[in-house]
């Protein structure tokens, strides 16, 4: 099972979530109203993190464990950045989470979360569903 | 177990970016997740869709790994202490009504009973909404945009976030008050 590995790194990122409370609504209530560091200096230090070892990894060009070199697709500028991006941040205000945290919530046992889940997956679906439709 | 500081978690999820490449060459993302979710359950057949999701299965393990870490995070490593806002967030919060600081959610807001009420509705349902389809819009989330691909300096990213924000201070400041008063 080569994605084994895979559930490892989730588990970790799970137990990090947790523990520095990023999964907390009341945390994404204090970033959104500039009250204290914690959220910012937790994204901004991860992106401080990813950059350094992107840096190192390209620098030294870096193989993966299976001996592939490793590549990075470059994202394309889009309508869908901005209304999308609108859309994701007004949610994330409301639920107090992105993407990672609902997964995490309903680890942790705020059940109800499944169904902020079930929605997103909707959300997901309709926008399959109304793509052709959408500037892109 | 107490909580850990900002300048500790940072670092350990910025390590996942590199990590999840020298494993497998995949980038750090958790948005797409739902996609391939709907890829496997979809009903009817959409072009969106209409892929092998199964050759992204490392995709759901790790998220399947973020409910089991979180599971081991909250029952065996918690000392169950309040998370510790700033006291001007919590005089802010109060003031809309919210009076549970219990936790890591307000138990106001989200609990199954006020699911089917207008509020419930807002802030798990539509919330929930808005969330799947903005970042599928958007093409990623707080990790695969704010993280990763501002890790990986590109200026898409940077928009997505900066939309992120202009996103959650308009609900923050005007949306959100306007439903709880």
């Amino acid at each position: 099972m080569k994605n084994i590995k895979f559930l490892i790194v989730g588990i970790y990122f799970g137990i990090v979530l947790v523990k520095s409370e990023v999964i907390s609504w009341f945390r994404i209530q204090e970033m959104f109203r500039f009250q204290d560091i914690h959220m910012y200096g937790i994204i901004g230090l991860a992106i401080v993190t990813g950059a350094i070892s992107l840096f190192i990894i390209k620098k030294i060009q870096m193989k993966s464990v299976d001996g592939e070199k490793i590549v990075m697709k470059p994202k394309k500028i889009h309508p869908g950045l901005v209304i999308g991006g609108l859309m994701f941040g007004l949610g994330w205000a409301f639920t107090g989470a992105c993407p990672g945290p609902i997964y995490a919530l309903i680890g942790g046992g705020t059940s109800v979360f499944i169904v902020v889940l079930l929605s997103a997956l909707a959300g997901v679906w309709v926008y399959g569903l109304i793509k052709k439709w959408l500037p892109h | 177990m107490e909580p850990w500081p900002w300048y500790v978690a940072g670092p350990l999820i910025g390590l996942l970016v590199p990590l999840l490449l020298w494993l497998g060459n995949k980038p750090f993302g958790v948005s797409r997740s739902f996609k391939h979710i709907c890829a496997a359950t979809t009903p009817i057949k959409l072009k969106f869709f209409d892929y092998n999701w199964k050759d992204h299965l490392w995709n759901l393990f790790l998220v399947a790994g973020v409910v089991l870490g979180a599971f081991i995070a909250s029952n065996y490593m918690n000392d169950g202490s309040q998370v510790a806002i700033s006291n001007e967030t919590v005089s802010d919060i109060k003031a809309l009504g919210i009076t549970s600081f219990e936790g890591l959610v307000p138990s106001d807001l989200f609990n199954w009973e006020s699911l089917l009420t207008a509020k419930g509705i807002l802030f798990m349902i539509v919330g929930g909404f808005f969330v799947g389809f903005g970042t599928r819009y958007a093409g990623g989330c707080t990790s695969g945009h704010s993280i990763t691909g501002l890790s990986n300096l590109q200026l898409p990213s940077l928009i997505a976030t900066i939309c992120f924000f202009i996103g959650g201070l308009i609900s923050t400041y005007f949306l959100i008050p306007l439903v709880l008063n």
